[in-house]
């Protein structure tokens, strides 16, 4: 009867996961979505705890070791709760890429407990026989253990990245050393399927994994990191269907592969909104090409700077004002002052319209998600097509903290390491003012002919800082 | 060979539900406008963390005088409820600023 339950809960299960990936990819119903999944979710996890069991010498089991297990679950539930709710909008991406990362490592120790189990049933010099008959199994433990590995090991990487505790680190012939550390964990990999007695060979696998993970996610440039922490996503899903497969668990089953899935179209389909090729982001051009641009600044002018009150007194003069937020509003946690600025811009009669390029920000939908967390309008969000035919009727464009998506180099320089990505066309418009910090140039290292354009103002300060400024002074104007 | 061929033939039902799956996941986030990409990403790495699952079972068929198994077993389930619970609640925070405001 029991049984019967379970397979039950684990049918929900994977229903709510399908159903809830397709409701969290529509806006309308993706919150909903994402609750019905934690809902199959939960009841998959308590099923197991209190209805799986399974035969061992002719008896039936049920799982033990509950107060092991359920203070696990609520360690890890405090302390994920907690991680989840404290964290700043800005290092959203990192926290998926922590607890991406933490899935990974749960695949790994899974199949580290489980081969030594095996291992310990083979015994030191098992038969032709009984390694033909485990062979499947451990294929499947190492899959998941090599999956797991690099997966934990890069979503690591990652999250040192984006909040900065990671540099950039590539050394000529890295990508050799890649192919030939991948290729040495393959080659063992197959070894011990045919000599899965080896048992000290499985710690080998798990280092040289660990070492791939970690070297294949280093040369990336930061800017690409959510294509390459959902890539490594993707892996996590494809590390738990192995332990589906191990298990003969359905629900895991499912749920991996259909990550599995999703999660490499979803890469694939943030790649091409960046009009990249996934190869090209993993490759890397970004770093490469340095040399080449740093060649090429030499040859750009001056830049010129706009007083705060000249820039108020411009916007509310404006008919149509249109903001370009980037990571800079992010980093200076301007999204309410810069609502409050559309507020007052607003009340003065002026238009006033967000640009918001797929991938400005740190990940897709950064921008979407901070200027909602202000209450800002959803209907004055302009996607990118949208915002490039208003840019001709536009008197004012003012760019917050966006450097690359706005960088005319990407139409016009076929030696920009961001040639051919869509960007908003600004300087239609007939006044751009660019609110920075510095000069220094963005997330992708290359200068932006923009700045040095006679349409172009520069306006220094911090985003919160400046943002306040021009609404005291368009308030008294 | 032949052991390939028993393979499949024994795991036909494994292999048939793989095979769609990777068809379902693929049509059904088809059309997601790319606003929806980090919040997506961010519940299918919830959803990935069904992994637990195995922890849980891990845990609870060690012995009790195994401590490896228990210790490991012990690390991946804490570190599945992370994935789970943190994976579930970050994307709920990210979504609840797409609520429409009128």
């Amino acid at each position: 009867m029991n049984q019967h339950l379970l397979t039950i809960c684990y049918l929900i299960g994977s229903i709510t996961f399908i159903l809830g990936l397709k409701m969290l990819s529509n806006p309308a119903s993706a919150r909903k979505g994402n609750l019905l999944a934690a809902g199959g979710m939960s009841i998959a996890i308590f099923g197991t705890i209190f209805l799986f069991s399974y035969d061992e010498n002719g008896t039936t089991h049920y799982l033990g070791n509950y107060i092991w297990i359920f203070a696990a679950l609520i360690i890890g539930a405090i302390i994920g709760t907690l991680a989840a709710k404290k964290v700043q909008m800005t290092a959203m991406p990192e926290m998926v890429s922590l607890f991406n990362g933490m899935g990974g490592a749960c695949a790994a120790l899974i199949s580290i407990v489980e081969f030594n189990h095996l291992n310990k049933e083979l015994g030191a010099t098992p038969t032709a026989e009984m390694i033909q008959h485990v062979q499947p199994t451990v294929l499947i433990i190492v899959l998941g253990l090599i999956i797991g590995a690099v997966s934990f090991a890069g979503s690591m990487i990652a999250w040192g990245k984006l909040n900065g505790k990671v540099k950039d680190f590539s050394f000529t012939g890295q990508n050799i050393l890649n192919m030939v550390v991948l290729a040495a964990t393959l080659g063992l990999a197959v070894y011990m399927i045919f000599n899965p007695q080896q048992h000290m060979l499985l710690y080998a696998i798990l280092g040289l994994s660990l070492f791939y993970g970690i070297f294949f996610v280093m040369p990336i440039g930061g800017a690409d990191m959510p294509v390459v922490i959902s890539l490594l996503n993707s892996f996590t899903g494809v590390a738990a269907a192995c332990g589906g497969f191990l298990y003969d668990n359905k629900v895991m089953l499912t749920g991996g592969i259909l990550v599995g899935a999703a999660g490499t179209l979803l890469t694939i389909l943030m790649c091409k909104a960046m009009n990249r090729s996934l190869k090209n982001v993993l490759i890397g051009s970004f770093g490469g090409n340095k040399k080449g641009v740093a060649g090429a600044t030499g040859a750009q002018g001056e830049h010129k700077e706009i007083s705060l009150s000249d820039a108020a007194m411009v916007m509310s003069y404006a008919n149509k004002v249109l903001i370009v937020p980037g990571y800079g509003l992010a980093v200076a946690q301007a999204q309410h002052t810069c609502h409050e600025l559309e507020k007052i811009l607003t009340e003065k009669g002026v238009e006033v319209k967000y640009a918001i390029h797929p991938v400005a920000g740190r990940m897709p939908g950064h921008m979407n998600v901070l200027l909602a967390e202000a209450d800002v309008s959803y209907d004055i969000l302009m996607e990118m097509e949208q915002a490039n035919d208003e840019f001709p009727t536009t008197d004012v464009v003012l760019i917050l903290g966006a450097n690359d998506v706005v960088n005319p180099a990407a139409k016009s320089d076929p030696a920009s390491p961001i040639y051919g990505m869509p960007i908003l066309d600004v300087e239609q418009a007939k006044t751009v003012i660019v609110n920075k910090r510095s000069m220094k140039p963005g997330y992708a290292g290359i200068e932006n002919d923009l700045f040095f354009r006679p349409k172009t103002s520069m306006l220094f300060g911090d985003a919160k800082k400046v943002l306040q400024d021009l609404c005291t002074e368009i308030k008294n104007a | 060979m032949n052991q390939v061929l028993n393979f499949i033939t024994s795991n036909q039902e494994i292999i048939y539900t793989v095979i769609l799956m990777i068809f379902v996941g693929i049509e059904i986030i088809e059309k997601v406008p790319s606003v929806l990409h980090t919040p997506l990403m961010s519940g299918a790495n919830a959803i990935h963390g069904v992994v637990i699952i195995g922890a849980i079972i891990v845990m609870g068929k060690a012995e009790q005088d195994n401590y490896l198994a228990l210790a490991l077993g012990f690390i991946a389930v804490l570190l599945g409820t992370l994935n789970v619970v943190g994976g579930f609640v970050v994307t709920d925070r990210m979504l609840e600023m797409f609520k429409k405001k009128k």
